[in-house]
């Protein structure tokens, strides 16, 4: 006996491209009842709270750090080189154009990608959405478009507080802390950095990313076994998806974006 | 409308983010320095432009007075023509010369530019001849290289 049974790689073919055809109508009709989860912003509102404030603390916490992190390492490299200005300008274009929306949708994926698959797995084992489908309420429309759209909504704007706090955290470090003369660190920043090409592509980046990351998470409450099993392993996938396709979607992004 | 409490919390949220993107838009990538000042063009003629690029910084004394536009290449005199908007503020004789500087040992460049003594200034259109090619370190190198050869052949000569 062979180690496989063609039966079985030929059923795990099909129910990967049977998974991918399910998500893709989900995305599908997750698009298409937009116009009227839009036109009860309440509920988007509200998951716009759930989503975005709650993780804000975290983001800027995390934004602070890795600017302090990168400030300090940045310094010690480019002091060899006697370019200890360019500091700013190594620190904003790094966060803006990869660490930022980068960083931002692994940490949302964590923190708000999982409770969301952990809600809605939860909400179909104990047999919500089977009621909202009973009493002729879309489940999609009512539960999952508001999530994904809130989560569409958060990441850019979540992605630029933690740019933000990277930056600061690089001022941080090298102005206040180690004395790099203040005017040439902005200057060489607002010299180097362009609105369009750097900030531009990163905020779409990070829409991109809110895209996939809300998307898998609710793909995958969405499809969990209702049971408690069901639904720890749905989590777990979540987070390990998402992050595999934000990385995998950064390097595609970054081909087509800032190819010279 | 109930629950107008998230309703606070929510714009505070989406406050805090446009705040940052402004932040990063203004403070980073200084868009209110983009001048929306009149503007003149003037060209230049360079043997060799190195690494100038398009919006490099033209400089006169130091002080930002223009920016060049653009760089293309002239198949008539086999000459890189750069074309450059220099803000209306400043008026430069006619006679003024172009010479492209490195800022720092690693930085960017940028071009100086030097006033001359015409009594008629660069209007629109004009093209300034005295041109400082930048410094290609190859041939900086082979320039050294070639002479101390000579030097060489030079003190070689008398020996016998």
């Amino acid at each position: 006996m062979s180690w496989y049974k063609p039966a079985d790689v030929g059923l795990a073919v099909r129910r990967q491209l049977a998974d991918m055809g399910l998500g893709a109508r989900l995305l599908l009709r997750l698009l298409l009842t937009s116009g009227p989860t839009f036109r009860r912003f309440s509920l988007v509102r509200d998951q716009i709270h759930f989503l975005g404030n709650y993780s804000l603390v975290i983001i800027a916490v995390s934004g602070l750090f890795v600017g302090l992190v990168f400030g300090l390492q940045g310094y010690y490299t480019l002091q060899r080189y006697g370019s200890s200005e360019a500091l700013g300008l190594l620190v904003t274009l790094s966060l803006v154009r990869e660490l930022g929306p980068v960083v931002t949708a692994l940490l949302f994926a964590g923190r708000a990608g999982t409770s969301l698959t952990a809600e809605i797995g939860l909400m179909k084992a104990g047999e919500q959405i089977s009621v909202m489908e009973m009493m002729a309420v879309d489940p999609i429309q009512r539960v999952l478009a508001p999530r994904f759209w809130a989560g569409v909504i958060a990441m850019p704007l979540l992605a630029a507080v933690f740019s933000s706090m990277g930056v600061i955290g690089g001022w941080l470090v090298g102005v206040v802390m180690i004395g790099v003369d203040s005017g040439s660190f902005w200057s060489q920043i607002q010299g180097g950095v362009d609105v369009w090409q750097d900030v531009g592509n990163g905020i779409i980046k990070s829409v991109v990313f809110g895209v996939a990351v809300t998307f898998i998470a609710l793909l995958q409450g969405y499809e969990a076994q209702a049971t408690p099993e069901g639904v720890a392993a749905a989590t777990t996938r979540t987070v390990v998806l998402a992050s595999l396709t934000v990385l995998g979607l950064d390097f595609i992004l970054t081909a087509l974006m800032f190819v010279i | 409308m109930q629950r107008s409490k998230n309703d606070v919390w929510v714009g505070l949220f989406v406050l805090l983010g446009g705040a940052a993107i402004l932040f990063l838009a203004l403070q980073s990538a200084n868009l209110l320095s983009l001048n929306f000042q009149k503007t003149y063009a003037v060209e230049a003629k360079f043997d060799n432009v190195g690494g100038l690029k398009p919006k490099a910084a033209v400089r006169s004394a130091g002080v930002l007075v223009g920016r060049v536009e653009r760089i293309s290449f002239d198949d008539k005199s086999f000459q890189a023509r750069v074309t450059m908007a220099m803000e209306s503020r400043y008026a430069f004789p006619k006679d003024s010369s172009l010479k492209i500087l490195t800022s720092g040992l690693l930085g960017e460049q940028y071009l100086g530019l030097e006033p001359g003594a015409d009594e008629k200034n660069l209007v629109a259109g004009d093209t300034i001849t005295a041109t400082q090619s930048a410094v290609v370190l190859e041939s900086l190198i082979s320039q050294f290289l070639y002479s101390k050869a000579a030097d060489g052949s030079a003190t070689d000569k008398p020996k016998p």
